[in-house]
């Protein structure tokens, strides 16, 4: 009698414990992709698939305002207390940086190291700050190592930091970071300057993202880049011209 | 209630003043960050306060003379007491140059009671000064239950002119009623502490009586820690934590020269390197130590010990300082070790739970920015201190005036982060007469390169002196980019800078233009040159 009770009991262990592992699946917390990004500022989330720039991902900016867009991707995330760092770029207008509204009292301006020491900064910073600006310059070159870039993206995929790369003249050929992101500037269009008179006031942009997996579909946006109070705003105008869609492929 | 441990208090007021060398009877103070920290006499009767400004204070006396303020040479000044106090008893703690104590426990007994042993005291601390009593005032020894009563009763001696007061057993709340509640602050540097104080009489407790009339669990509850702090203080009891405790001797640590040293400098440098090790030690444990004793040995045999009490807890920083002070002034003090140093000890007389710090839900102090602070140290650790900079408005016209890059090494960041405003970097400046119209550009050039603005006969355009373009600009040019047709321009503006300096005088022309590729820039007019200064990127 309390044999057969014993192996009942242990039949019914097993079963207990399946179940108990499917409710385990069930119950486990789910994080979704919306938490797993950085904010942007209002004018960029219709661009990005996730609503923010995801975790870990490598993003270039090409194009003739890539510069203005980076600042732009960076200053939802430094508005909300993130810490932004700038690896190299010593052309980097400070003043642009302030009006695009990235916070000074979290920002580091890191000056260029020398290439074999670019990963290991990187790397460093990836530990430490959210976001991390970085021009062209070392990366569109290939000195990055196929091995260091790897590690590198390993970083910041677990850390959950973002690199921008700011490459405004054309691709960047074989080298070690393969970007996430890609967002290209198509068309820029200053206004406010005649000839001889007035002053650049505001700038059109049409901006293009493409990227894999979930943004392997191009997405585009109208944005004023400065708009004539400095802000970064959608532009929709009900007179735009047209433009031809891109293909989907 | 606990009863707290009778303790005698040396206090000698304003030791900075005598710790700087000043003379008696000259009106003098010593500054510390354009703040007073110490005032004589004589400049007290002008009207100089400590807490005051620099120009305030010399504003109210114009022949103040001014010292900085300088906590090592205060400690070494401050030896000769220390040997004079460590005769009656072996146990002297320190919390800073100018003001020691001891538990009257032995001593007492020794000399006959606690009224006999305060004018011993007095009369030793008296002889051991000499003149200098005459700088900064006399001396007052103050004995009572805990340690705040012993410092109140010690000021208040000393105001009186020397004559040690001496509060009875179980009579230090009568003796610390009528006092006002800002006297809670005295010889403290607690943020906290301070902004209660600046509550309390807003609240209407305006004296340390009404303080302790409060039920003590009332006064947790509404300001917490430090007002359970503030409550033990005013009604004369222990304020030790209660978790205090001895801790284990393995904490300690030491470190033997072979052959003895004589310079401080190494010793300084042992000195950081054991008090971070130690530091970590009792970090390690969760720990904080709150006491600190410091002996140092000679070849001969001779030893110097003795206890340094901190208010809160000590950081590495701070032990080793202390320590350096200790060595220091035994070198300089009139009974120097005859030897080198031959051992070092440092270890942890009382400990308390580590606390830690309380970090910010919203703004203050946030684990991103302690991150951020470390990573900027090793970076310049490793790269040199102008790897890393930070951003500082300064204000002017052009795009590269406006903001000047400060060395990371020199700002603390953590500090910087928590008072910057979370919101959008507004430009701080008033507006700038003369500056170029937002937005800025993106990329500035640190170098402006050369460019070649021509007409459309291919002559450079000029400008006049009332800045009329001497001809339509029609094509751009710079070393490294092919001539592109210029589409628009706007401008010029002109500048004409300090023009009363012959080296600093800048007269020049900027001028932004847009190419026909769609591309915005800076130009610059200087002496008949254009330079790209800067780009619309």
């Amino acid at each position: 009698m309390a044999g057969e009770r014993h192996t009942e009991g242990h039949i019914d262990r097993h079963v207990d414990a399946a179940a108990l592992a499917r409710a385990a699946e069930r119950a486990r917390p789910v994080s979704l992709a919306a938490e797993r990004c950085l904010p942007v500022v209002d004018a960029l989330v219709p661009l990005f698939p996730d609503g923010g720039l995801p975790r870990g991902a490598i993003v270039a900016c090409r194009g003739p305002a890539a510069l203005s867009l980076a600042l732009q991707a960076l200053a939802g995330l430094s508005q909300a207390g993130s810490w932004v760092a700038v690896v190299g770029l010593p052309a980097l207008g400070l003043a642009a940086v302030a009006e695009a509204g990235i916070a000074f009292a979290r920002t580091l301006l890191v000056a260029e190291p020398p290439p074999e020491e670019w990963s290991a900064v990187v790397a460093t910073l990836a530990d430490s700050v959210d976001a991390i600006l970085v021009g062209q310059g070392l990366v569109g070159s290939g000195r990055v190592r196929a091995a260091d870039g790897r590690r590198l993206q390993a970083r910041l995929r677990e850390r959950g930091s973002v690199i921008v790369v700011v490459a405004p003249h054309g691709e960047h050929g074989d080298h070690g970071l393969e970007t996430d992101l890609s967002l290209t500037v198509v068309d820029a269009v200053w206004e406010g300057v005649g000839r001889g008179h007035g002053h650049l006031r505001n700038r059109r942009v049409e901006v293009e993202l493409t990227g894999r997996r979930a943004a392997a579909r191009t997405r585009r946006a109208s944005l004023w880049l400065p708009d004539i109070d400095g802000h970064c705003r959608a532009a929709v105008d009900p007179v735009a011209p047209v433009v031809a869609l891109r293909s989907a492929v | 209630m606990t009863s707290a441990p009778r303790v005698a208090i040396v206090s000698c007021p304003d030791w900075p003043i005598v710790g700087a060398g000043f003379g008696p009877g000259e009106r003098a103070a010593v500054v510390h960050a354009n703040r007073v920290v110490a005032v004589s006499p004589s400049a007290r009767v002008e009207g100089c306060r400590v807490g005051q400004r620099r120009r305030e204070a010399q504003s109210r006396c114009p022949d103040l003379a001014l010292a900085d303020h300088d906590p090592a040479r205060d400690a070494r000044a401050f030896e000769v007491v220390l040997h004079a106090v460590s005769q009656l008893t072996p146990r002297v703690e320190l919390t800073r140059p100018g003001a020691c104590a001891f538990t009257t426990r032995g001593p007492s007994r020794y000399h006959g009671g606690d009224a006999a042993l305060a004018t011993l005291t007095a009369t030793l601390v008296r002889q051991a000064l000499g003149a200098a009593i005459d700088v900064a005032g006399a001396p007052g020894v103050g004995v009572a239950d805990g340690r705040f009563a012993a410092l109140l009763a010690a000021r208040a001696a000393s105001r009186q002119g020397g004559e040690p007061v001496v509060v009875p057993r179980g009579a230090s709340a009568s003796f610390l009623a009528p006092f006002p509640v800002a006297a809670l602050t005295t010889d403290s540097d607690d943020a906290d502490l301070a902004e209660l104080v600046e509550l309390l009489p807003r609240l209407g407790i305006r004296t340390l009586g009404a303080l302790a009339a409060l039920p003590a669990a009332d006064v947790l509850a509404r300001f917490g820690p430090v007002g359970n702090l503030a409550h033990c203080r005013a009604t004369g009891a222990d304020e030790r934590l209660p978790a205090a405790r001895r801790p284990p001797p393995e904490l300690s640590v030491q470190m033997e020269f072979e052959p003895p040293v004589h310079d401080l400098g190494p010793l300084a440098f042992a000195a950081k390197q054991m008090a971070e090790q130690l530091h970590g030690r009792v970090h390690d444990l969760g720990l904080a130590c709150t006491r600190l004793l410091v002996v140092a040995e000679s070849e001969h045999g001779e030893r110097h010990e003795r206890v340094w009490q901190h208010e809160g807890a000590l950081s590495a920083g701070a032990m080793a300082e202390r320590a350096r002070w200790q060595l220091d002034g035994w070198a300089l003090s009139a009974h120097p070790p005859t030897g080198g140093i031959v051992l070092v000890r440092l270890a942890p007389d009382e400990v308390v739970p580590d606390t830690g710090r309380q970090l910010g839900f919203w703004g203050g102090r946030t684990r991103a920015d302690e991150l951020a602070a470390r990573a900027a140290a090793r970076l310049i650790a490793r790269h040199g201190p102008d790897s890393v900079t930070v951003v500082e408005w300064r204000g002017g016209r052009g795009p590269l005036e406006r903001v000047v890059r400060v060395s990371a090494a020199a700002v603390d960041l953590v500090e910087r982060a928590e008072q910057g405003s979370a919101g959008r970097a507004v430009l701080p400046t008033p507006p700038w007469p003369g500056a170029l119209p937002t937005p800025a550009p993106a990329s500035v050039h640190g170098q402006p390169c050369r460019a070649r603005l021509d007409d459309a006969d291919g002559n450079a355009v000029t400008v006049s002196g009332r800045g009329a373009l001497s001809a339509l600009p029609q094509r751009f040019a710079t070393e490294a980019t092919p001539a592109e047709e210029v589409v628009a321009w706007a401008g010029p503006w002109l500048y004409d800078e300090r023009w009363w300096d012959a080296a600093g005088h800048r007269r020049r022309a900027r001028l932004q233009i847009l190419t026909a590729s769609g591309a915005a820039h800076l130009l610059s007019l200087e002496g008949g040159i254009w330079c790209l200064e800067a780009s619309y990127d």
